[in-house]
């Protein structure tokens, strides 16, 4: 008895032995082949009738965790579910042009720093009153902190003064020439007193309705509407986090629309579902810490730039879906977007090779990138840059790191050597975009740091003349990829599917799901 | 007098030599590179080729299954194997003299097990930062309560017998009793609790992976990110996902099976025949 006992112990022991003389791994040989992106099934423009009315159920991730104060929300779900109640006096449409909306029209003086706005007659609060200059003194003055000296959107600090010369005239006068401060007047306009996270009055084409938090938030359609009024009846938002369930339910008909869904996720659905394509609006790039060794140098950076195969990263992430940038600027606003950098950097592992022998990294080097484990696809798109970099010599460690973390180490703290993420702009302006490029930005977390850069966009900020800023704005771009401050990849893809016969759905340069104009078609 | 084959024990030994095998001949060769990404051959389903078909990076998932369970069961034995030693150690000493130092030790050892492993695993990680050596001596630490434990009760019950006694009276060291003596003796209760450890390895290594704050993608293949990694394709490529789960599924089974063997039966166990009445 005794004796089998060891016999099994040997065993055993001997097992684990073998286990433990591990270290080496597996033959490598393969090569990664790449291949032009697959193609990418269409979004279908069959032209059926719109039907008006119906409820739409759509399903969204997360709760409005939020504040639901239109002036206070920072969460991109919780702005994109309030657009459809709330608007400024202006209003951003899918090109990025910002249309009047409470006002009928505004004008903006020679020096850049005054903006009249003249109201539109027959706007009404959801509460059936008319909007009036009260209301829109009463709401900018709040965002703007005026009386509390703290404004509630950073933006606003730069107003100087609000006035109402006469009922229908809104005069804003800034502290300094500032024409893209027109982005920022999407600010909600509710009425004249009142307390918005009690009485959630706007002025857009839903009004809400109720909200059960972890569930559900309702709105309905409002009559009263200046514009073109909604589709629908009523939108119900379900509140789904699990990715998985969010999927089978939109599989199963509860629900009608769902945004933000990957490559894969679609595939998932089959065929019975409408698709359309956008894109979400960021910047996704290798942000390389331009403070640290072998980053500080330009060469270095350029010649990873030639490395970095794009179209190779979309296609693995998401069938080739997504559109490929060059610079800090994402495509969907087209009007300062720079096309002919997307290519600027070509994909030639051979000439990245060559560059980094130049400049003294013959045999490569070893670098970290520092991922958010939550965010899939920038993990993905690190796996897939690591291989694409093997083949120039550079070894890639890729370290995961929960958000939090990533916000005080990296974004924060800039205690990182490389990372990839996406940014996108917190308003509909180029500045938001590019202002955290210059050397002394609170945000500028991969240190870049160029004179002319930051002359330059002194000049663009202060430019009273459309045209001649959105130059400047380019040119701003093509110092950013000259001077290759990161590896840029690509602006990700944002699939929406729709099932049930809906249709309409339309994508905008910023996070926003305009639910007006959605509709059934049986 | 009748044998009966001790079944658990030979099929726990027979899955895990063919497992332990083909993860062996993985550290040497594996059909294809497990890092060898190609877009051609993006999420196909099995075939010929590709036996348990690709990923959705087109990486060849045999290989990187037998990768990924070579790097899960390396990390096990070695997590276990500092847990096992300094467990036992610990166990020895505080169950062989008893006293205050064993009362003190033991209720420490309480605290620790009030937690569940994989969660003060989780936070030992995202503290010390992922990778295979934090995983290893994380989880090796932890390992080492349950063998503390497990020994203890073991050396406090031999500790009274006669040929402890004896050995006492012929004036042997404790040490040699404790670790000649009695060790053996006790040896398959240990067996069984290494072989239960080496379970909990596997699946703490996975789940760790799982969650992303395990090994990193850069530094090898592992079976908790591979099943991560599949969740998204599910349904369209539901190969990814059942190869992942069915590897460890089958390494736990036969580390249970053995465990299970080797805890209360011989190889051979003598039965008497019961008559009916």
């Amino acid at each position: 008895m005794r004796h089998t006992k060891r016999t099994i112990a040997l065993f055993l022991a001997t097992l684990m032995m073998t286990a433990a003389l591990s270290a080496c791994s597996g033959g490598k040989g393969n090569e990664t082949s790449t291949q032009p992106p697959a193609e990418t099934p269409n979004a279908d423009n069959n032209s059926a009738e719109p039907v008006m009315g119906g409820d739409l159920t759509v399903g969204i991730a997360q709760d409005l965790d939020d504040s639901l104060d239109p002036h206070k929300m920072v969460s991109a779900g919780t702005r994109e579910v309030m657009f459809n109640v709330f608007e400024g006096l202006v209003k951003p449409d899918t090109a990025g042009n910002l249309n009047p909306a409470v006002a009928s029209d505004v004008e903006i003086s020679e020096t850049g720093d005054t903006f009249t706005f003249t109201l539109r007659d027959d706007v009404l609060f959801h509460n059936g009153n008319p909007v009036t200059v009260k209301d829109v003194n009463y709401s900018l003055s709040r965002v703007a902190g005026l009386d509390t000296g703290k404004p509630l959107i950073d933006e606003f600090s730069a107003v100087e003064s609000i006035d109402t010369p006469d009922d229908k005239t809104v005069v804003i006068k800034l502290k300094e020439p500032n024409i893209e401060f027109l982005a920022s007047l999407t600010a909600a306009i509710i009425p004249d007193g009142s307390d918005p996270t009690a009485d959630m009055i706007g002025t857009g084409p839903f009004k809400f309705v109720s909200r059960s938090p972890q569930d559900n938030i309702i709105l309905e359609k409002f009559d009263g509407y200046w514009g073109t009024p909604a589709y629908v009846d009523k939108v119900t938002y379900k509140i789904i986090d699990n990715a998985e369930a969010l999927i089978m339910s939109l599989k199963g008909g509860a629900l009608d629309l769902v945004a933000h869904l990957t490559s894969a996720q679609v595939k998932e659905l089959g065929d019975n579902f409408t698709v359309a394509e956008g894109t979400m609006n960021l910047v996704q790039a290798v942000y390389l810490n331009n403070n640290v060794e072998p980053f500080n140098n330009m060469k270095v950076r350029q010649a990873l730039s030639y490395a970095i195969d794009r179209n190779a990263i979309m296609d693995y992430l998401a069938d080739g879906r997504g559109t490929a940038v060059g610079s800090s600027m994402y495509p969907a606003f087209k009007k300062y977007f720079r096309p002919e950098l997307v290519d600027h950097y070509k994909y030639d592992a051979e000439k990245a090779k060559q560059l980094l022998a130049d400049v003294g990294y013959p045999e490569g080097f070893d670098m970290t990138i520092t991922v958010p484990s939550n965010y899939k696809p920038h993990v993905e798109t690190a796996e897939v840059v690591a291989q694409q970099m093997k083949a120039i010599g550079v070894t890639v460690d890729i370290q995961t790191v929960d958000w939090e973390t990533w916000l005080s180490e990296v974004y924060q703290g800039r205690n990182y050597q490389s990372t990839i993420i996406g940014v996108d702009a917190s308003t509909m302006t180029a500045s938001a975009m590019l202002k955290r490029f210059t050397s002394d930005s609170g945000s500028n977390f991969v240190n870049f740091s160029d004179p002319e850069y930051d002359k330059v966009f002194k000049e663009a900020v202060a430019c009273t003349d459309d045209a001649e800023q959105i130059e400047l704005y380019g040119e701003l771009q093509t110092i950013l990829t000259k001077n290759a401050a990161n590896l840029y990849i690509q602006d990700l893809c944002d699939l929406v599917a729709m099932g049930n016969g809906v249709k309409g759905y339309e994508f905008y340069p910023l996070y926003v799901m305009d639910m007006s104009k959605v509709y059934f078609t049986k | 007098m009748r044998k009966t084959p001790n079944y658990n024990l030979i099929f726990g030994c027979t899955l895990t030599a063919i497992t332990v095998s083909v993860i062996v001949l993985g550290f040497f060769w594996t059909p294809f590179d497990p890092d060898a990404m190609s877009s051609a051959e993006k999420s196909m389903a099995p075939s010929l080729k590709h036996l348990l078909g690709t990923d959705n990076f087109g990486r060849d998932i045999l290989s990187r299954v037998m990768e990924g369970a070579g790097t899960t069961l390396s990390i096990a034995f070695l997590a276990v194997s500092i847990g096992a030693t300094f467990g036992t150690i610990i166990g020895a000493l505080t169950g062989y003299f008893g006293g205050t130092a064993d009362e003190i030790i033991m209720r420490i050892n309480d605290a620790i097990t009030a937690f569940p492993s994989i969660l003060l695993a989780l936070v030992a990680v995202s503290i010390t930062g992922g990778g295979k050596t934090n995983i290893i001596i994380v989880l090796g630490i932890l390992f080492i309560p349950s063998f503390a434990r497990v020994v203890r009760g073991e050396f406090a019950k031999q500790r009274d017998m006669d040929y402890v006694k004896n050995a006492k009276l012929m004036g042997v060291r404790h040490t040699r009793i404790m670790f000649v003596h009695i060790l053996p003796n006790i040896a398959p209760v240990l067996l069984s609790a290494v072989a239960i450890g080496f379970n909990n390895a596997v699946l703490a290594e996975a789940s760790m992976s799982f969650l992303g704050v395990g090994i990193r993608p850069t530094e090898s293949a592992s079976l908790g990110r591979m099943l991560l990694d599949s969740q998204a394709y599910l349904f369209s490529a539901p190969w990814q996902a059942l190869s992942a789960g069915c590897a460890i599924s089958i390494l736990i089974l036969g580390f249970s099976l053995i465990s299970e063997g080797a805890s209360y039966r011989p190889m051979w166990r003598p039965t008497t025949k019961r008559r009916r009445k």
